[in-house]
């Protein structure tokens, strides 16, 4: 169990690295859809639901690691959910008075990160089982993973939907296929995505 | 590494009660702090909206606000306690997908000014489109009076968003409801008196309105 | 080679094959697509062939490329789901809308599933809904049929909507009944809504293919006659579409269009006769087709009778599509030679 001294830097790389692209959590794992697939409308919307998710992966993960010890196994999961669901209400508060703009398109979404498998997920699997440092590290991989898949989502989207990337107008109004950013179009891009995913996967192996 | 606390029932409890109320300091602590910048954001949000809509060369001096039958009006006066317009909040259920809220300016003339959708369901590509620049701005600068408030396809002047006329209709339906309504009110919004209405206005609020009034006419 | 399996006697040998099935689809689209180039002339004809050729191409690119298996371009499913594409969207669509509605249809309609035979959903069916729901506006704004050389009386007076389009428009508002929105369109207004006996040769706005029941009809019982497709899935959609909207007619005539009107407004018939009969997405057995064809028939009465779009086929298709694993699982065929146990 114990955390060894010479192999430090390179596992801690690794469980920073692996959250990326090995072990993403949309593109591989497959967890937390539902905001995935309801935010990534634009750009900006499936970037700041990335972060906002990011910020309570990596405290949560933090406190969990820190209290692991504290907390009986029985009760270990509503344990875990008032931590995560406390850091959701925080960025919940924290968005509405100083982003307002952007909680106005995500505030449906943003407390079910509470129940975003992937928050969770990395809690139990992770950071009740590891020191807090690689679970700030994992929870920030994970995290930037979870953006980085929503990002590319949110651009293709609002690509081929609204003819902008990240607000920016490229294609004229006229030339926009609205399904894109429609939940079906979702779906579609979703799917594809994890189907280009899968053959460079299986290319670079 | 410290070792899993055993689950007794003691464990469990205090495990759960410290955590519990750990959790709800900080929200707590975290909710005094955000209070006010929410609260700051919310009124801005409206006060937005309003401005938006009747922003003119005529610097607006107060605000006020009325509800009269499900419509709400916020009267803008310079000042000189001269009524600029007003910015009605008004409502079509005729929409494709249920309500159409709409934010309207109108100015003391009757003009349109300008004319922000609040909210709307209907389809994107199509009714949704009641939002951008080309079908609202037509409004602008449009008397009632002259200029009638339905779409071509019901003999009005109103060039209906393509392929949507439902949407389009409730839209105009909503523009007719408050222009309607701001010029049945018009002679009392001008002259800054208090409406006498069945439905009970707040008390408070005639008194305060004649003692400024008369304070505006002393000045004079 | 393990890819064959051999299934139960008898083995009968048939000259069928895929090829001669898409063929003789194609030629029974033939009338359709005249009547369409009557009406509605060079625009019709050039998306008729964009959508061919995108289909085609895209198919041969996918297996070529992407898929890198055998190709079967040349069994004609490809032509066909291009020329059904086709006939479901407005003469006035732009070019580039019906690439794109293409590349859907063939690429995730059909590709993404594996290839024809894999595919559950009818690609064309996918490749409309895909452009319905991603161009509301042009796939919902009809030009006027403009008849080549005008017979009879109607010609001029035609403008682009719907007459399905109208009704659901016009009873949103209050006091209106069928009765005065036919006579506000009728004849003496913009000449949507025409004798009966002129609808059914397609004087009315539409996507250019589905507006002439009669030359689809022709077709469709060239394709029975030579056994193609047969009766059962078409006659159960129709009946039921007869029934339902009859029911409805005869409890409110005021709100509700006769049922005759329904049977030849918009893609009913094609959708009936051409697409809900594709041999990969419905089921096999005559009871599984009644089925098929009586769910279609409600979706389709529930969508143009109650819903937000005023037509309904094309959903009603592809949501039975989804079910005729079930329906097949269902409905086994006998299982020849083999005496049922008696239950005892």
């Amino acid at each position: 169990m114990k955390w060894k001294e010479d192999k430090t830097m390179s596992n801690n790389l690794k469980t920073f690295t692996k959250g990326l692209i090995k072990e993403n959590p949309i593109l591989v794992l497959l967890l937390g859809c539902c905001p995935t697939l309801a935010t990534t409308t634009s750009a900006i919307n499936g970037m700041s639901m990335g972060l906002a998710t990011t910020f309570v992966l990596v405290l949560s993960n933090v406190f969990i690691s820190l209290l692991k010890g504290f907390i009986p196994d029985k009760v270990r999961i509503p344990c875990f959910i008032v931590v995560i669901a406390s850091f959701v209400t925080v960025v919940q508060l924290l968005m509405q008075a100083f982003v307002p703009d952007i909680y106005a398109t995500l505030g449906l979404f943003i407390p079910l990160i509470v129940v975003n498998c992937i928050v969770l997920g990395r809690a139990e699997a992770f950071a009740s089982k590891n020191p807090v440092w690689p679970s700030l590290l994992d929870g920030l991989g994970m995290g930037l993973g979870f953006t980085l898949a929503l990002t590319l989502l949110g651009c293709i989207r609002e690509f081929l939907g609204c003819g902008s990337v990240f607000g920016l107008p490229i294609l004229p109004e006229t030339a926009n296929i609205l399904v894109f950013i429609l939940p079906p179009g979702a779906f579609i891009c979703l799917g594809f995505v994890i189907a280009i995913v899968n053959k460079l996967k299986k290319e670079s192996h | 590494m410290a070792k899993k606390k055993e689950s007794t029932l003691i464990n469990m409890l205090v495990a759960l009660f410290v955590i519990t109320a750990v959790s709800g300091g900080v929200l707590g602590l975290v909710y005094s702090l955000t209070k006010d910048s929410i609260a700051k954001v919310e009124l801005d949000k409206t006060q937005r909206a309003i401005d938006s809509v009747l922003v003119t060369d005529k610097p607006i001096a107060k605000y006020e606000e009325r509800v009269i039958e499900n419509l709400t009006y916020n009267l803008a006066y310079d000042d000189q306690d001269q009524l600029i317009g007003a910015a009605i909040k008004t409502y079509s259920n005729a929409g494709f997908n249920g309500k159409v809220e709409l934010m309207v300016g109108i100015l003391a003339d009757g003009t349109i000014n300008k004319v922000s959708v609040l909210s709307q369901n209907e389809t994107p590509g199509l009714g949704a489109n009641m939002d951008k620049p080309k079908f609202k701005n037509q409004f602008k600068g449009k008397n009632p009076a002259s200029y009638k408030l339905f779409v071509k396809k019901d003999q009005g002047d109103v060039d209906a968003i393509t392929a949507a006329t439902i949407s389009s209709r409730a839209f105009t339906e909503a523009l007719r409801l408050a222009y309607d309504g701001f010029m049945a009110n018009k002679a009392e919004f001008m002259n800054n008196t208090p409406i006498e209405d069945e439905t009970p206005v707040e008390e408070e609020v005639p008194v305060e309105e004649n003692n400024e009034m008369e304070g505006g006419q002393d000045n004079e | 080679m393990t890819n064959y399996t051999i299934s139960g006697s008898p083995h009968v040998h048939s000259t069928e094959n895929t090829k001669k099935i898409m063929t003789r689809v194609i030629i029974a689209l033939v009338p359709a697509l005249l009547v369409a180039i009557y009406y509605f002339g060079w625009d019709a004809l050039k998306l008729t062939i964009v959508s061919i050729a995108t289909c085609v191409l895209a198919e041969w690119l996918i297996q070529k490329f992407l898929i890198k298996g055998p190709l079967t371009i040349n069994d004609g499913s490809a032509v066909l789901t291009g020329l059904l594409l086709a006939f479901n969207v407005p003469a006035g669509l732009p070019v580039w809308m019906m690439i794109v509605g293409g590349i859907v249809a063939i690429g995730i309609g059909k590709m993404a599933f594996g290839g024809l035979g894999k595919n559950p959903f009818n690609p064309a069916l996918v490749g409309r809904v895909f452009m319905l729901v991603s161009f509301p506006s042009a796939m919902t704004t009809w030009p006027a049929p403009k008849p080549l050389f005008p017979i009879g009386h109607v010609a001029d007076a035609i403008t682009g909507p719907t007459p399905l389009g109208l009704l659901k428009e016009g009873l949103k508002a209050d006091g209106a009944t069928v009765e005065s929105i036919m006579k506000m369109h009728g004849e003496n207004g913009d000449g949507t809504f025409i004798p009966f006996l002129d609808q059914i040769f397609g004087y009315h706005g539409g996507s250019f293919g589905e507006i002439c029941a009669i030359a689809l009809l022709i077709g469709a019982i060239y394709l029975i006659c030579t056994k193609v497709i047969d009766i059962w899935t078409p006659l159960s959609i129709l009946l039921t579409v007869f029934v339902f909207t009859g029911i409805c007619w005869l409890v409110d005539p005021t709100r509700f269009i006769a049922p005759w009107y329904h049977l030849v407004y918009g893609g009913l018939i094609l959708g009936a006769f051409f697409m809900a009969t594709d041999m990969v997405t419905s089921p096999m057995t005559t009871r599984g087709k009644l089925l098929f064809g009586f769910g279609i028939g409600v979706i389709t009465v529930v969508i143009r009778l109650w819903g937000a779009y005023p037509e309904g086929v094309s959903f009603a298709i592809l949501i039975m599509n989804a079910f005729t694993p079930l329906i097949n699982k269902a409905f086994k065929p006998k299982v020849f030679g083999v005496v049922k146990p008696s239950k005892k």
